[in-house]
């Protein structure tokens, strides 16, 4: 059960690390001076998550790994984020979209989590949640006025649903990880999150009169540490300090 | 032995590094204080995950109680129950709104897109004509607002529950 444990905080944490990182590329690059922040004060939310997730990982899995360790330590096929929080930020209407998809699925999730019978991961999760709400209205807000904004506007966005929704699949894998772990009550059935996350997508991209891609492209893997070339080089560089001047702090 | 209201009074002239104004008694991130004859236990709560003060007002209680000539000394961060801005005490209502911040409004967190952002009056002329102009602000626990009336920009001091 450890183990299994040990494997689903990854994915948690490798979640928040990665898009908080992602999303700190924005700083200083925002759109508008407002969004700049916004952008910085969410991957900070994000990287606190992976702070908190990566160091209960370290713990359960007993091996003396700090957060530090695990985020900056490990090789790309050990990072067990979805392959959507590792996509390029792209222009505004990718980077919210990303944002968009990922808060769906994340908002019901820490909404089940809390309930875990784990209770370490039901505070992270009820900590976590609070945050997430701010990030899922500003995300769900900023694509509706996207979306039903100019004809620029739309389209780029749309754009970004088009290039992006083939990643959701990926949020949603389970194996017998989550199987063990739902038996023991730790975590939520992933059938009612994924409707859950269709809901809310339904809902705003109606708002936002976007469409659903009618292909059925689906890209998955993250989860089994199969990457996009994309991880590589984001990890190249957020690992850089610790592989260039081991232990060094600041 | 020291007494536990001691340490109370020695942990109020600890500020927040990032709301000065504040001390970590005032934000109510210190959530208990026990004594025993082994050591002295501080439990915090952190407001945001990714708080940057967090760390340093855990060195910062560290700090002043070893001053203090407290020793075995530890300190310990709780998630659960989450911090929320309940918690805030009066006398740090009050302060913040001194300062320049408006403080929290107790309303509830309507999750629904688009609602009307909440009314916070201007800590500066009070009056209510006030408009968000950011949900996120200069630090993680604040958001940006403008007064129409005086035209002064401040800071809100946003609600979490
Ligand atoms: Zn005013």
């Amino acid at each position: 059960m450890k183990e299994h444990l040990f494997e689903y905080l990854l994915r948690l944490g490798d979640d928040s690390l990665i898009l908080g990182h992602r999303v700190s590329e924005w700083c200083g690059h925002g759109p508008i001076l407002e969004e700049d922040i916004a952008l910085t004060n969410i991957s900070l939310d994000l990287i606190g998550q992976a702070t908190s997730l990566l160091k209960y990982a370290g713990e359960v899995e007993g091996k003396g790994r700090d957060e530090d360790q695990l985020a900056f330590l490990r090789l790309e096929h050990d990072y067990k984020n979805c392959l959507l929080v590792e996509q390029l930020n792209g222009d505004f209407g990718m980077t919210i979209m990303r944002q968009f998809l990922f808060d769906a699925y994340r908002l019901p999730l820490f909404e089940a989590l809390i309930h875990s019978s784990d209770s370490q991961l039901a505070a992270i999760a009820e900590k976590s949640l609070k945050e997430t709400k701010y990030h899922y209205r500003h995300s769900a807000e900023w694509v509706i006025r996207l979306g039903d904004g100019t004809e620029e506007s739309h389209e780029r966005i749309q754009k970004a649903v088009n290039s992006l929704f083939k990643y959701h699949v990926d949020l949603f894998f389970t194996n017998h990880v989550d199987d063990a772990l739902l038996k023991e009550g730790i975590v939520p059935e992933m059938k009612a999150i994924h409707n859950k996350w269709m809901e809310s997508v339904k809902n705003v991209f109606s708002e936002a009169t976007l469409e659903i891609p009618s292909n059925n492209w689906e890209q998955s893997g993250g989860r089994l540490g199969r990457h996009s070339e994309h991880l590589g080089l984001l990890l190249a560089e957020m690992q850089y300090m610790q592989r260039a001047y081991p232990n060094m702090e600041w | 032995m020291v007494k536990e209201s001691q340490i109370w009074n020695w942990l109020e002239s600890v500020s927040d590094p990032e709301v000065p104004v504040l001390s970590v008694v005032d934000l109510g991130v210190v959530r208990k204080v026990e004594v025993s004859e082994s050591g002295t236990k501080i439990t915090i709560t952190p407001t945001y995950s990714g708080c940057p003060a967090m760390q340093v007002i855990e060195e910062d209680i560290r700090r002043k109680l070893l001053q203090e000539g407290l020793s075995n000394l530890e300190v310990v961060t709780a998630l659960s129950p989450a911090w929320t801005t309940d918690w805030l005490s009066e006398n740090g209502r009050r302060k913040l709104k001194e300062y320049g911040i408006a403080p929290p409004e107790n309303e509830v967190d309507k999750s629904l897109l688009f609602s009307k952002p909440i009314v916070v009056p201007c800590p500066n002329c009070n009056s209510k004509e006030t408009k968000m102009v950011s949900e996120f602000g200069s630090t993680a626990c604040k958001a940006h607002y403008q007064c129409l009336s005086c035209k002064e920009p401040f800071d809100y001091f946003k609600c979490l529950r």
